[in-house]
């Protein structure tokens, strides 16, 4: 049953890269647009207080209660090893269906905040030079170009993988 | 037709196994000698639904196989054939293969041919021996003689316009007949209606078929049984032998018979053999945690009527919001403390519905001690009280095991043989009961027997062999019965293939502990012994003592508390100025700060100011120091490993009446870390990789 159900995600999101490209919901963090497919948001909401998971991760900040579901919360500043701020006004939680080793998951990360949402159509990716810096390139799945700016589009599977949060990597450590 | 037939064929395995259940306990009924028809005629009834159903889902496999199985009880129910202690051994062994064939299907997995064919050759056997085993002349005579008259047999099947709209298959019950025998067959047209006039829903063909079979006329009508109603059947014998083939038929009937001599020995052993591989359908049973469940109709309707008091109560909530002023505060409160108990009635009804009763868990073991008695040659009735317990059905599916090695070492150990019952006075039939009953909020299943009683010197010599104990330890007796679950224990004297192995025990207890419950055992010796587990009744719900470590909240499960205290400074010892224990009456107990070990910032940091809870966890006693105790209450779980991971500690989480998160402490979990610092070793690889 819940085999099916993933294909059937799949194929939607199949679908929509079919048709008419992707449809990319964008935030803000740390002055950059970064986008993720928007038929993996389920919903976007305002930061909160979270329950602290002990003996986990920095970037784990915690989960929170979506209507009766325990949902972790994944800072994005920390875990691309960037400087922390303030949570502000803007701070938002984006909660996003992940998929990994054939599960589907609920995660939420904190961005700066939400910028937009673009039709990108497959020509307009590229794929991602070798940064060797910020972030590893396994998280980018394409740049794309929206009129003068660049967003980076983040493969949110490889980047909320359980077991890539389990142990901080050497992402942090470049970066510093 | 684009009618899904797999999601009726998950329905029909599902049914089909329930009835193989029927098959089995009314065959163990036969067993004990009460042969009456109406036992029979259930047993026939089972089989030829899954005979049939698997005709209809193209599991030929099954309905083939089910078919000999119907051919035998046909005939018993005929009484052309008396039940055999080994009939029944056979029938017994047939519903294992067919709940194997049903499992193969169920997973897709691939059949044990070779099984298959040999119970199949012993029916084919028996089939055709019978008749000339002793003390049946009679009815055999009787048999022959039809034989040699009724040979064919003319049917006259005229169905009615209407039964095709029954689901009915004229074609399905054709290719029954052909197997028979050789079939002519006829169909009169006559009837037809002209064009204009024929409806496509109606049957207006009839039959007449001329089937050269030695069958029984019962035989002929139970491939039209299921159109009985819906057609005009009339069977008539042709009696004379014109056709060479029928004879033919006879011959070669007459011919298998003298091979089924030798065949004969076989049938006496086999069924052992069998019994034994039996026991090998436990291990395959359990990878079936169905995800189904049937729910009596009686629990549906209470929750459609609790949803539909809670739909008035909410809209009388909300008039009230409309125009609310401080007069109506009173009633305001009614209204809320309406909605409380709705919501509370309701979980308790949904919860209700993963009930089952602990029958399920229990039917097994009448078939299984059956097998045991015949293996060990000994004498032992089973009395099972309580079967209407319920319990959740996650725990159902997990006590299984258990509960199965516990039967079975009180089978093996427990209940001596009829020779030495006799010796000591006792009865030759020992007696193993079940019993299942609620209390509190736990469900209590007791297995005891009236065996010898566990040997409290064997014990201590077999634990101070393994180092378990040392030999000038003295133990009370309830310490000496514990050991039994200690790894790698075992007073076997020799190892059987049912138990002595030396694991189990320590198994047994592990998987009761994961359930939340503990098991005890009392034992007289020469009088028997007990084995009593205490089960929480859902694995869904907790009772928890909320704590407090400085602004987080946190549930221990009540289970695992031994007592709470303040702390009294002068029972305070420093280790090495580092690790602390805490002097409670005789015991020194280690404390564990629980803001250190989860990494928080506490109220206070100095142990007078702050609570201990002393709690219990795989065999260790620890003293929590926590800030404060909060309410104890049930709580929720929920699991964290549904959208992150385990967490070392935690064993889930639960959301708190105002809307937050709260995190349960796995108790031995923290015990684990805090005895081997492994979180020490999270927290440094966390270090390292932010400062590398």
């Amino acid at each position: 049953m819940e085999a099916a159900q993933q294909i059937d995600v799949n194929s939607q999101v199949n679908a929509g890269v079919e048709d008419q490209g992707d449809q990319l919901l964008t935030f803000i963090l740390a002055g950059e647009e970064y986008g993720v497919d928007i038929l993996r948001v389920q919903e976007i909401k305002g930061w909160d207080t979270v329950t602290p998971i002990p003996n986990t991760p920095e970037h784990i900040r915690g989960v929170i209660n979506l209507r009766g579901t325990i949902v972790p919360i994944i800072d994005l500043r920390m875990r691309f090893g960037l400087e922390t701020i303030e949570y502000g006004a803007t701070t938002v939680v984006i909660v996003l269906k992940v998929i990994s080793n054939n599960k589907s998951r609920i995660m939420g990360i904190v961005v700066d905040g939400v910028s937009d949402v673009y039709n990108i159509s497959k020509d307009a990716m590229k794929p991602p030079p070798d940064f060797g810096s910020v972030i590893s390139i396994d998280f980018v799945s394409g740049l794309a170009t929206v009129g003068e700016t660049m967003v980076i589009v983040l493969d949110i599977d490889h980047l909320l993988n359980s077991e890539d949060m389990a142990v901080v990597e050497s992402v942090g450590g470049e970066g510093a | 037709m684009a009618i899904d037939m797999e999601q009726f064929k998950v329905t029909y395995i599902e049914e089909s196994l329930e009835g193989l259940d029927i098959m089995e306990s009314s065959l163990l009924g036969l067993d004990s000698g009460t042969a009456d028809n109406e036992t029979i005629n259930t047993i026939f009834r089972a089989a030829h639904s899954i005979k049939g159903g698997g005709a209809t889902f193209g599991l030929s496999s099954v309905s083939e196989f089910t078919h000999s199985v119907e051919t035998l009880l046909d005939q018993i129910r005929n009484e052309e054939r008396t039940i055999t202690s080994e009939i029944v051994a056979l029938l017994l062994t047939s519903v294992d293969v067919i709940r194997d064939l049903l499992a193969a299907e169920q997973h897709n997995e691939n059949i044990d041919e070779e099984r298959i064919e040999a119970v199949k050759k012993q029916f084919d056997a028996l089939l055709e021996s019978d008749t000339t085993s002793p003390g049946q002349t009679s009815s055999q005579e009787i048999k022959a003689e039809s034989n040699q008259e009724q040979n064919a047999w003319l049917i006259d099947f005229r169905p009615h316009p209407d039964m095709l709209a029954t689901g009915n298959d004229v074609v399905r019950m054709f290719r029954e007949l052909t197997e028979l025998g050789k079939c002519d067959i006829n169909v009169d047209t006559n009837n037809i209606p002209a064009l204009e006039d024929l409806n496509i829903e109606d049957c207006s063909l009839s039959w007449i078929v001329t089937l050269y079979s030695t069958c029984t006329k019962q035989q002929v009508e139970e491939v039209f049984v299921w159109v009985e109603d819906d057609c005009d059947l009339i069977i008539s014998p042709l009696t004379q032998n014109e056709s060479e083939s029928s004879i033919e038929n006879f011959e070669a009937i007459k011919s298998e018979k003298g091979k089924t001599k030798e065949i004969g020995p076989e049938l006496v052993t086999k069924p052992i053999d069998r019994r034994n591989s039996g026991d090998r359908r436990t291990p395959t049973k359990n990878k079936t945690e169905s995800s189904s469940i049937r729910v009596d109709i009686d629990k549906i309707d209470a929750l459609i009527n609790m949803v539909g008091e809670l739909v008035i109560t909410q809209s009388m909530l909300s008039q009230m919001g409309e125009d609310l002023n401080i007069d109506r505060l009173e009633k305001l409160k009614d209204g809320l403390g309406q909605l409380e108990r709705n919501t509370r009635e309701l979980q308790e009804s949904v919860m209700r519905i993963r009930m089952i009763p602990i029958s399920f868990a229990f039917n097994r073991f009448p078939r299984m001690i059956h097998d045991m008695c015949s293996n060990f040659g000994k004498k032992v009735e089973l009395k099972v009280s309580g079967e209407s317990t319920e319990l959740d059905k996650t725990v159902m599916e997990k006590i299984g095991d258990p509960l199965v090695h516990l039967v079975r070492n009180s089978m093996d150990h427990g209940i001596e043989l009829p020779e030495t019952r006799a010796k000591l006075g006792k009865p030759e039939t020992g007696t193993l009961s079940l019993n299942a009953f609620h209390q509190g909020g736990n469900i209590v299943i007791e297995i005891s027997d009236d065996g010898a009683g566990l040997n409290k010197e064997k014990i201590r010599k077999k634990a101070i062999e393994n180092g378990l104990i040392d030999e000038s330890e003295e133990l009370p007796d309830s310490k000496i019965y514990e050991l039994l679950f200690q790894p790698g224990f075992s007073t076997a004297e020799k190892v059987t293939d049912v138990s002595g192995r030396g694991v189990g025990m320590d198994v047994v207890k592990k998987n009761i502990q994961a359930l939340g419950g503990v098991v005890e055992v009392s034992t007289v010796a020469g009088q028997g012994t007990t084995f009593s587990i205490r089960l929480p009744l859902t694995l869904a719900i907790l009772d928890g003592q909320l704590i407090r470590v400085g602004e987080q909240t946190y549930i221990v499960p009540l289970i695992s508390i031994i007592e709470s205290l303040q702390i009294e400074k002068n029972s305070i010892n420093s280790v090495a100025g580092k690790a602390d224990l805490y002097k409670l009456r005789d015991e020194y107990i280690p404390v564990i700060r629980l803001y250190e070990a989860f990494d928080i910032q506490p109220d206070s940091r100095s142990l007078e100011n702050g609570l201990l809870v002393v709690v219990e966890g795989d065999g260790h006693k620890a003293g929590l120091f926590v800030d404060d105790l909060l309410a104890q209450q049930q709580v929720v779980i929920k699991s964290l490993e549904t959208n992150y991971k385990k967490v070392e500690g935690l064993s889930g989480a639960t959301i708190l009446g105002d809307g937050r998160v709260a995190l349960i402490v796995d108790v031995a979990g923290v015990i684990r870390v805090s005895q081997h610092g492994s979180n020490q070793n999270i927290n440094s690889i966390h270090d390292n990789g932010v400062a590398a």
